[in-house]
């Protein structure tokens, strides 16, 4: 009689790469934290915390005057500058096959809003025009590149059966666009909450939008009155598709530039000025360009800036993000069973998706703002800021993912069902959301620079404070570098793990 | 003899790999012919290779009926007179139908019991009827000739006359891949069988009756 044939088994467990990957950026967070500089500065946090939690508890709507106007001004920003770059996004899509279309769109949209109405700013001055192209310029960066996925994604069967001699305008227009309409319609209504958000902290740096409020609110004390402008905030956003309908979208475009207010006057030779001296490396401006000195004195410039500026602040961004990224995945792991029904009843349902709803709905700029009054300057404020935010983001996302999970009817419950049934399930999905705003969270890093965190943000702000445009040209294109590196080491590491694609919205 | 399709001992396949070999076929103006053969053995390789071929005009009605599902059924038919059109008047028809194109498309999609559902959107309409929108494309499109791949396979036998009826009328050359063996016979002048990545059978269907397809379909 022969044995019964066996099959051997590896005696040790073996990990698959997500599991490794994972294990991997927790070590470099867990080194980047070491690193960090953490701390809680303020002499007594707790009575500032309780005067904040007092005005949440208090809002003061009479304290914000012409109210009406600030929520009219907030919407008009986003909507034109929303509108000018889906419209210019659109037209970019068109010829995004094009390496130098693609470059010029990663390079826009690795610049953050605030940094555009920065640059702006020394061109046209508060003008409104400065805010609208804020939005408009980084949007179309990414609403090209997100059409153009879109667009070459779409199954098209209808091109095959065009007839011969059909015009290009008939073809695209029939075969190409009706069946990706939907996509890009809701993409672009996401894209409008997103520039809601992005108005409203443009305030922090002068246009009259909710942020400016908010902003003199927070210095002042009155927390009563910021609660009022942040609770406006949640019921513009809340309220969103009820007040945004399809049919009304070309009024409101229409409308809105009207709405703007007016602003200092664009003088040509500001606009002159900053293009032809303003932005030229100091050792250029005016210096014989055939002279060998010059030359010596521009890489003198450079390496003295690179070496004192643009390295500390690249290490700062570094640090800060991965720390965050990880912040962020693990406080996603961690609150989207609040919102699912696999775990939790309508009771803490509710109360979980209130939650996720306020956090996603503040932008990371303001919950950095404050919590930077509670704590003071440190890598603190801004960790828990950029992870509450995204993880509140990937939460919810993931809650609605989990729900869609079809469970054995003797499936076990609470922590086993977790660890064995759900998470296994959502964890790729899961990875591919988090990839998908790496890239993100590293451009508000460095947007929190303005806030006194020394990333590179901090470097190019002060050095616009400073007037030295030059320096501050230089720093944001190290910080584009930077963050068209991340995007593409994140879409490498997507694809070696084959994560699903479907995290745009993230 | 005005010859509208020829290959001369090709291989046939995607990318390199060849699904039919040594294939030689003529094709004149007038004739009906009917592709049969077991599903998988190369019926819309050949197809589409004779679509691909021809210089002048024919319509194309694919196995996966190649329509805009958002768009209604009069825009998914009137795209086959894109090309009859400047841009601005079929962009004008794509937000506005003119009366004189529903008027135009109308008793074709009538015919084939569309009438109702002219402006429902493609993708609500059940399998068949989506197939039958396919087939109106490819009447208003006209041309030398119509090639379809397997046009009637969700459509009853009473329905299947009437969409090859219509057919008839509309394309005087007519080259359809089919599974049914009798509606074949019924239908077309000439009969192709494929089986083994090569032509087995090219007669008449007048010299034929249903055994003699038989052994097409046996492994």
């Amino acid at each position: 009689m022969t044995a019964a044939p066996t099959i051997s088994a590896p005696t040790t467990p073996r990990y698959s790469a997500v599991v490794k990957t994972s294990v991997g950026f927790v070590a470099v967070a867990a080194v980047c934290l070491a690193f960090a500089d953490i701390s809680i500065t303020t002499l007594d946090p707790w009575s500032e915390m309780k005067r904040m939690a007092w005005g949440v508890l208090t809002p003061d709507f009479s304290a914000v005057a012409g109210l009406g106007m600030v929520v009219m001004q907030t919407i008009a920003f986003a909507l034109s500058g929303v509108a000018l770059g889906a419209v210019g996004g659109f037209l970019l899509s068109q010829v995004f096959h094009l390496g130098p279309v693609r470059w010029i769109c990663a390079s826009v949209r690795a610049i953050h809003e605030l940094f555009w109405a920065l640059i702006f700013m020394q061109m046209l001055g508060l003008s409104p025009l400065t805010g609208v192209l804020a939005i408009a310029i980084p949007y179309a960066g990414i609403c090209a590149k997100v059409y153009a996925e879109t667009l070459e994604e779409a199954h098209l069967p209808a091109l095959r059966i065009l007839p011969r001699g059909t015009g290009i305008l008939s073809a695209f227009f029939f075969a190409r666009l009706p069946d990706v309409w939907v996509h890009i319609k809701n993409y672009t209504s996401y894209r409008f909450e997103c520039g809601l958000r992005s108005s409203a902290v443009l305030g922090f740096i002068g246009l009259p939008t909710l942020g400016f409020h908010l902003e003199t609110a927070f210095s002042e004390g009155s927390y009563s009155e910021a609660a009022a402008l942040m609770i406006i905030f949640y019921l513009l956003i809340a309220t969103l598709r009820y007040w945004m309908r399809p049919k009304l979208v070309g009024i409101y475009v229409l409308a809105a530039p009207f709405l703007l207010g007016g602003g200092a006057v664009i003088e040509m030779s500001n606009i002159v000025r900053f293009l032809t001296v303003d932005i030229v490396p100091a050792p250029l401006r005016g210096a014989a360009l055939l002279d060998g000195q010059t030359w010596d004195n521009l890489g003198h410039w450079a390496g003295t800036l690179l070496i004192d500026q643009a390295l500390p602040g690249m290490v700062a961004t570094l640090l800060l993000s991965q720390i965050a990224l990880v912040a962020t995945g693990v406080l996603a792991l961690a609150l989207f069973p609040l919102i699912s029904e696999k775990f939790f009843g309508p009771v803490v349902r509710t109360v979980g998706h209130g939650f996720l709803v306020i956090m996603r709905s503040t932008p990371e700029f303001i919950l950095a703002y404050v919590f930077l009054q509670l704590w003071g300057p440190s890598m603190l404020p801004a960790i828990v800021a950029l992870s509450l935010h995204n993880g509140a983001i990937i939460g919810h996302l993931m809650g609605r993912f989990s729900d869609e999970v079809r469970l054995r009817p003797d499936s076990p419950g609470g922590i086993n069902l977790y660890g064995f049934e759900i998470l296994p399930r959502v964890y790729g999905q899961f990875l591919a959301f988090l990839f998908y705003r790496w890239e993100v969270i590293m451009r508000e890093t460095a947007i929190l620079g303005i806030l006194g965190i020394a990333t590179l943000g901090f470097f190019v702000d002060s050095a616009l404070a400073d007037i030295r445009l030059d320096r501050a040209m230089f720093l944001i294109a190290v910080m584009v570098a930077v963050n068209v590196a991340v995007d593409s080491l994140s879409r490498h590491i997507r694809k070696r793990l084959r994560l699903d694609a479907r995290a745009r919205e993230a | 003899m005005n010859v509208l399709f020829r290959l001369n001992n090709e291989n046939l396949g995607y990318d390199g790999a060849a699904v039919l070999r040594g294939i030689s076929i003529t094709v004149a103006a007038g004739e009906r012919l009917a592709l049969v053969g077991e599903s998988g053995a190369g019926k819309s390789t050949l197809l589409s290779v004779l679509q691909n071929r021809y210089d002048g005009n024919t319509a194309l009605i694919p196995q996966d009926p190649g329509l805009v599902r958002s768009l209604s059924v009069f825009h998914n038919v009137y795209m086959g007179g894109l090309h009859r059109h400047s841009a601005a008047y079929n962009l004008l028809n794509l937000i506005w139908p003119r009366q004189r194109e529903i008027e135009r498309i109308r008793p074709i999609v009538e015919r084939l019991g569309l009438g109702d559902k002219l402006f429902e959107r493609a993708g609500e309409l059940s399998g068949g009827q989506q197939q039958r929108t396919a087939i109106c494309r490819a009447i208003l499109q006209g041309g030398d000739a119509v090639l379809g791949d397997e046009p009637v396979s969700a459509a009853d036998n009473h329905q299947s006359r009437i969409i090859l009826a219509a057919l008839g009328e509309a394309f005087e050359t007519i080259i359809l891949a089919m599974h049914d063996v009798d509606l074949a016979l019924e239908f077309s002048t000439r009969i192709i069988g494929i089986k083994d990545g090569g032509i087995a059978l090219d007669a008449p269907a007048g010299e034929l009756v249903r055994s003699d397809l038989d052994f097409l379909y046996r492994t």
